[in-house]
């Protein structure tokens, strides 16, 4: 199940970032190895919402720095 | 011209008044059109001059203040044309008075259909538009919202907030390349203003320097343009069509 959840997450940040999945760690930083930008960050919750039918809420998306911070979010919900 | 063709355009307000004539130039511009409305008859005959002019028309029943019925009409259109290109948030009302003897129920409505309703058809449009990299949104203004008048206190003030709403969008959605502009009419023949009295019309021609009220089809010219690929370099703007009224 936990496989399954990173499998997914970073196929998802894979398709909307354009980077191959293997080059995604749990260490990648959405803003300094991905150049997300704010407006990213806000489609990549809604879709990790849509994907998971999770709630992640404003605050708790703040504290999404990393692959690995995401992965452990939806893990946690 | 068909410098629309492919595109699909969603148009709130499409019944009647200038809603109609822009749902009608676009089609003329090549793009298949889902028109909002609450009226359905009058919306049914939007679409039948679409239809004629061998473009593909979806009508829709919904109501602009509801945000769940526009992402529901979104969806819609996605359905049936497989993506949407076009936005012209349209819908509008008036309830005028006074400010002192406007009710709190004028107040609200016209907040709700005329700023809340476009708030609403961006939230629905603006995910697919953003994840397509492209888009048009045009809302439709008043040169109300810019110089204020006496007895539009909600009206003015609505069209206000839609301006400000379109540079804040236009801001927000640059990088995605989506374009979102606004059209700020003058006073238009159309039902809204049918009820002036002789008096005011020849009142209003002494300032409209074009000397006399615009066609809804004026205005739907200015909309093709911010909805076609000559305004590609224009985002946040509002473009007045009001006879030199506001300069």
């Amino acid at each position: 199940m936990a496989d399954d959840v990173r499998e997914r997450v970073i196929g998802l940040i894979a398709e909307r970032m354009a980077v191959e999945a293997d080059q995604i760690t749990d260490d990648t930083h959405f803003i300094n190895d991905l150049q997300s930008d704010s407006l990213d960050m806000a489609e990549l919750v809604i879709d990790l919402e849509e994907e998971f039918d999770i709630t992640i809420s404003d605050e708790d998306a703040q504290k999404i720095e990393t692959v690995g911070q995401a992965i452990s979010h939806i893990e946690e919900a | 011209m068909s410098c629309l063709s492919g595109k699909t355009a969603l148009i709130t307000g499409a019944s009647r008044g200038i809603g109609r004539a822009i749902a009608l130039r676009l089609a003329l511009d090549g793009a298949d059109i889902a028109g909002i409305d609450v009226q359905e008859e009058l919306l049914g005959e939007t679409g039948a001059l679409i239809e004629q002019k061998g473009r593909r028309f979806a009508p829709i029943m919904a109501d602009v203040t509801d945000l769940e019925q526009m992402q529901q009409a979104v969806a819609t259109v996605e359905d049936a044309f497989g993506s949407l290109d076009i936005l012209v948030n349209n819908a509008g009302i008036t309830r005028d008075a006074l400010l002192i003897r406007m009710d709190a129920a004028a107040w609200n409505q016209v907040l709700a259909v005329n700023l809340t309703g476009v708030f609403n058809g961006i939230k629905a449009a603006a995910r697919a538009m953003m994840r397509q990299r492209s888009g048009r949104i045009i809302n439709v203004a008043s040169i109300v919202g810019m110089i204020g008048n006496a007895g539009q206190a909600n009206y003015a003030a609505s069209k206000g907030g839609v301006i400000a709403l379109t540079k804040t969008m236009a801001r927000e959605m640059a990088s995605r390349n989506v374009n979102v502009n606004a059209v700020a009419p003058g006073f238009i023949e159309t039902a809204m203003t049918e009820q002036l009295s002789d008096k005011a019309r020849q009142a209003l021609f002494a300032r409209i320097p074009l000397g006399r009220l615009g066609q809804p089809q004026e205005v739907a010219d200015v909309v093709a343009f911010l909805a076609g690929p000559d305004s590609r370099y224009l985002t946040g703007q509002v473009i007045r069509v009001d006879g030199g009224m506001v300069m």
